[in-house]
């Protein structure tokens, strides 16, 4: 059981910083339908796959992903899910006020709360 | 909103629930993996449900930089929430894992948790920051 903790910690810290690098890459990029519907296709995926903050995100989420088969291997889906998606959640939350110096009020703390006792019940 | 983008929110959210519901049962089939021999994690990508769900979160993936392209992500995480009873149901009846009523009461409170931030403002204080001389300007009667 503490295999699959430190694998879930492990991994929502690799979703995060994939989560926040991506986002940060695709407001740099803009939106991609306008972009599509401005410039074509082509200039959307060339302006996608040359970006490097998306890059390096995809990396980080790539790290996630094989962590999570390690992880889905031993333990049920309907911990592994939850428990990852809500600390990569809180944790998006604090490193979106850090990196991308997004407004974290009271609501969103209470939202952190509610999401970790609802990891703490699914865990027992 | 547009009706298109509320439909690529639905995208990432049925597409990495069914994703990871996919995976799992390929690496359950496939068997445990330990850090010794790790390299199986290579030879599980040749199952046909590891390689279905790798599509779909593939799919999942596309759509994700699409929501992020024209929302922040602390919009898009809370849209893709309600995946987590999707996993959940999926679990029940394909996977046949006990989903007890503990797990359905911490999924609820995720879920609530999830609603404070939904129901809340989508933008930034940056982006109202932005917004705030437009506004004045135009009530006080100025051009924008």
């Amino acid at each position: 059981m503490l295999k699959t903790w430190i694998t879930i910690v492990v991994l929502a810290l690799e979703s995060t910083a994939g989560d926040i690098l991506i986002s940060r890459a695709m407001k740099q990029i803009g939106d991609l339908h306008e972009l599509r519907r401005r410039a074509g296709i082509p200039h959307v995926i060339f302006r996608v796959l040359t970006s490097g903050t998306l890059m390096l995100g995809i990396l980080f989420m790539s790290l996630a992903f094989f962590s999570l088969l390690a992880a889905l291997s031993w333990a049920d889906v309907s911990i592994v899910g939850p428990a990852c998606g809500s600390l990569t959640f809180v944790s998006n939350a604090v490193a979106a006020r850090i990196f991308l110096h997004e407004r974290v009020d009271h609501r969103r703390w209470a939202a952190a709360v509610c999401v970790a006792a609802g990891v703490a019940l699914l865990a027992t | 909103m547009t009706p298109r983008k509320y439909l690529v929110l639905a995208c990432v959210t049925l597409l990495g629930a069914c994703g990871d519901v996919s995976l799992s049962r390929g690496m359950k089939s496939v068997g445990g993996i330990t850090w010794q021999h790790w390299t199986h994690i290579f030879a599980a990508l040749a199952n046909p449900w590891v390689a279905g769900g790798i599509v779909l979160l593939l799919g999942f993936m596309a759509t994700y930089l699409t929501a992020l392209s024209w929302a922040d992500l602390t919009y898009v995480l809370p849209a893709t929430a309600f995946g987590y009873i999707v996993i959940a149901g999926l679990s029940k009846v394909f996977l046949h894992e006990d989903v007890t009523l503990k797990r359905w009461l911490g999924i609820m409170l995720i879920t609530v948790g999830v609603g404070f931030v939904a129901t809340g403002p989508a933008l930034t204080e940056k982006h109202h920051r932005l917004a705030e001389p437009e506004e004045k300007s135009l009530a006080a009667g100025g051009r924008p």
